[in-house]
């Protein structure tokens, strides 16, 4: 049985004692207090925990599509927290590949379109992004279904078309948020198989936030929040596996990764 | 990415079918509006284009080509005593009663030309011979004088056929092409010296003098030599039309009521737009979401969204204006509606379909300015 390999040890996401708060005045709410989350290159990093805990939030702080009001955001070496707004956005561009809960493929485009945007944003040709587009969802099994629209497509697919679109500019860092929770067991499972592929590649990071148990025993590691702060990271998927009580044999010691 | 802009937007037959809509009436409605209002105008100088001179000579309280005070036969002579004049010629204009021979009466725009040379006859003849206006008892009548006599007949009137004005004998020796009158009734041309019998109870008939410069003379030099010397008011051909045209603007509702139609069009434009491509943006809110966290700049996607809403601008000006010649077509072969389509006319429309998209891609980018990426994680 392969085993994966060690995660690098160079860090991907590096966030020491975040706050952000929304609201002001007496209906300020405090959402993330003193946060603080490592995740490395090379491994697949879960981030659980109750509703309004802040995943969503700190995730959003992680992507740079928020900002923190306090604590320092390191992502890929870079500290995003002190970048412009412009600076950030040209960051995510290049360093962040996205997989949504809702897919966001945009209807009126077939797949190749969609999963071109990425390319298309970094300045590539349009002949060029679709070419690279084509190769993606090949790899990610949709490779004769180039020319169709999301809505031809099932929930399973469409996420694929997701994933491949995160993919296609090769980004170091690929957050997903909750990327199962609308799909069925079987497309659950094959959706995680092609995300823990990736995070098998040691140069290559990835940050999911779930509430589907179903998705802990591809985990490398867990970090477990509750009222905007991470009370418990597991190290290793044994730690996983005792502490959220998975059935033997499941778990990524024990799964065989497809490349 | 503008490639994808518009495969988004018309992939969204709904909302582009509404905002092609919305666009294709306004530009039907401002174009129509200001080339009706443009040829209510040209129908309201018609006699300039009728009857061609270069220089009007006329009382100095008249101010519009379809007034007319009547001069003293003398003026002529004045007006002939001017240095750098060629020629003038007398001009009578009225509005009489013709009696048909079924007894009914027609209004008619009456022109009594210069027996000798003629000047200010119509240039463009159907029918008959210019020459035959020297004949007693003759006239020449256009196109719509045909039409309108006509009415009730068996045949339509041509040459040769004879109604009275005034108890007097008009015989039709020739058929002409003229721009229809402002005030409705064709045109009959005779000569001067048959104005008197025609309409016996005037004592002056002079109503201008058409005066040709001689040879190097500006028009508009001559015509103010002719008001320092004569004290009488003198324009050229384009001054009268200009004077005619403003005396219209200003005498009169046309203006208003036209400039009524145009800016509804430009309402409704802005309104239909402006709704429908902001319901656009807002309907598309998560996937510009999506885009800006994946990295799309602000900048980009406005751009993005001007690019979408100055398409469907360019589309529905097309086919409004495309609509607009085809009823400009129609109603120009039924003869009986004022429609002048200057180039700009269409111009003017662009500007403002322009301006209409360019305000409907503000509210747009309003609202992606203030979207937060962070919302495709809710």
């Amino acid at each position: 049985m392969q085993q994966p390999p060690l995660p690098s040890p160079l860090a991907a996401v590096r966030v020491a004692g975040v706050d952000k708060a929304f609201g002001d005045g007496s209906s300020r709410t405090p959402v993330l207090r003193r946060a603080a989350l490592d995740a490395n290159r090379g491994e697949m990093l879960l981030l659980v925990g109750p509703s309004g805990c802040g995943k969503t939030t700190l995730l959003s702080i992680i992507a740079g599509t928020l900002h923190a009001d306090g604590g320092e955001v390191e992502v890929l070496g870079q500290r995003i927290d002190r970048l412009r707004a412009a600076q950030v956005t040209r960051f995510r561009a290049r360093n962040l590949g996205f997989i949504f809960q809702q897919f966001n493929l945009i209807p009126t485009l077939s797949i190749t379109e969609n999963v071109s945007v990425p390319l298309l944003i970094q300045g590539l040709r349009p002949a060029k992004a679709e070419r690279r587009a084509r190769e993606m969802l090949g790899r990610v099994g949709l490779g004769d279904k180039v020319h169709l629209r999301p809505a031809k497509l099932s929930g399973g697919q469409q996420q694929r078309v997701a994933i491949a679109r995160a993919l296609v500019h090769d980004p170091p860092l690929v957050i997903c948020d909750e990327p199962t929770s609308s799909l069925d067991s079987e497309n659950g499972r094959q959706v995680m198989d092609i995300l823990r592929s990736i995070a098998c590649d040691p140069s290559r990071c990835v940050i999911i936030v779930t509430h589907d148990n179903r998705t802990y025993r591809y985990a490398d590691r867990m970090a477990e929040m509750e009222d905007g702060a991470i009370r418990r990271v597991l190290a290793s998927p044994a730690e996983i596996a005792a502490a959220h009580a998975l059935p033997d044999g499941l778990g990524i010691a024990n799964m065989t990764v497809h490349r | 990415m503008l490639r994808l802009a518009l495969k988004m937007l018309f992939g969204d037959h709904a909302k582009y079918l509404m905002l092609i809509s919305g666009i294709t009436f306004a530009t039907l409605l401002m174009t129509q509006g200001a080339a009706l209002f443009c040829g209510i105008m040209s129908w309201t100088f018609s006699p300039l284009r009728n009857m061609r001179a270069h220089v009007w000579v006329t009382d100095p309280k008249v101010e519009q080509v379809n007034d007319s005070k009547p001069l003293r036969d003398t003026d002529i002579l004045r007006v002939r005593s001017v240095d750098g004049v060629a020629w003038a010629a007398a001009l009578y204009q009225g509005y009489n009663q013709a009696r048909l021979v079924d007894g009914t009466f027609k209004f008619v725009t009456l022109v009594g030309l210069d027996s000798t040379t003629l000047a200010g006859a119509p240039v463009n003849l159907a029918e008959g011979r210019l020459d035959d206006l020297r004949l007693p008892n003759t006239v020449i009548i256009d196109e719509f004088g045909v039409q309108r006599f006509s009415e009730g007949r068996g045949r339509p009137v041509g040459v040769g056929d004879s109604f009275e004005i005034n108890d007097r004998e008009a015989r039709i020796v020739g058929v002409c092409r003229t721009a229809r009158s402002f005030t409705g009734g064709p045109f009959v041309f005779t000569t001067y010296d048959r104005i008197a019998s025609y309409v016996p109870g005037q004592r002056k008939l002079l109503s201008f003098v058409l005066v040709q410069p001689a040879a190097g003379i500006a028009p508009a030099d001559l015509a103010r030599r002719i008001e320092r010397e004569t004290g009488l008011r003198a324009y050229t051909r384009t001054e009268f039309m200009w004077s005619t045209i403003w005396w219209y603007v200003r005498n009169t509702g046309i203006p208003i009521n036209v400039g009524l139609i145009v800016l509804i069009g430009l309402v409704v434009g802005v309104a239909v737009s402006g709704q429908t491509f902001y319901s656009f943006v807002l309907e598309n809110s998560r996937n510009l979401a999506a885009l800006k966290a994946m990295g799309a700049s602000t900048g980009i996607l406005c751009l993005m969204l001007i690019v979408q809403s100055l398409a469907v601008g360019f589309i529905g000006f097309g086919i409004g204006l495309g609509l607009v010649c085809v009823i400009g077509y129609t109603v120009l072969q039924l003869g009986k509606v004022p429609f002048l389509l200057l180039w700009q006319v269409p111009v003017a429309s662009l500007a403002a379909v322009i301006f209409i998209s360019i305000l409907a891609a503000v509210l747009g980018i309003w609202r992606i300015t203030r979207l937060e990426p962070a919302i495709v994680f809710r």
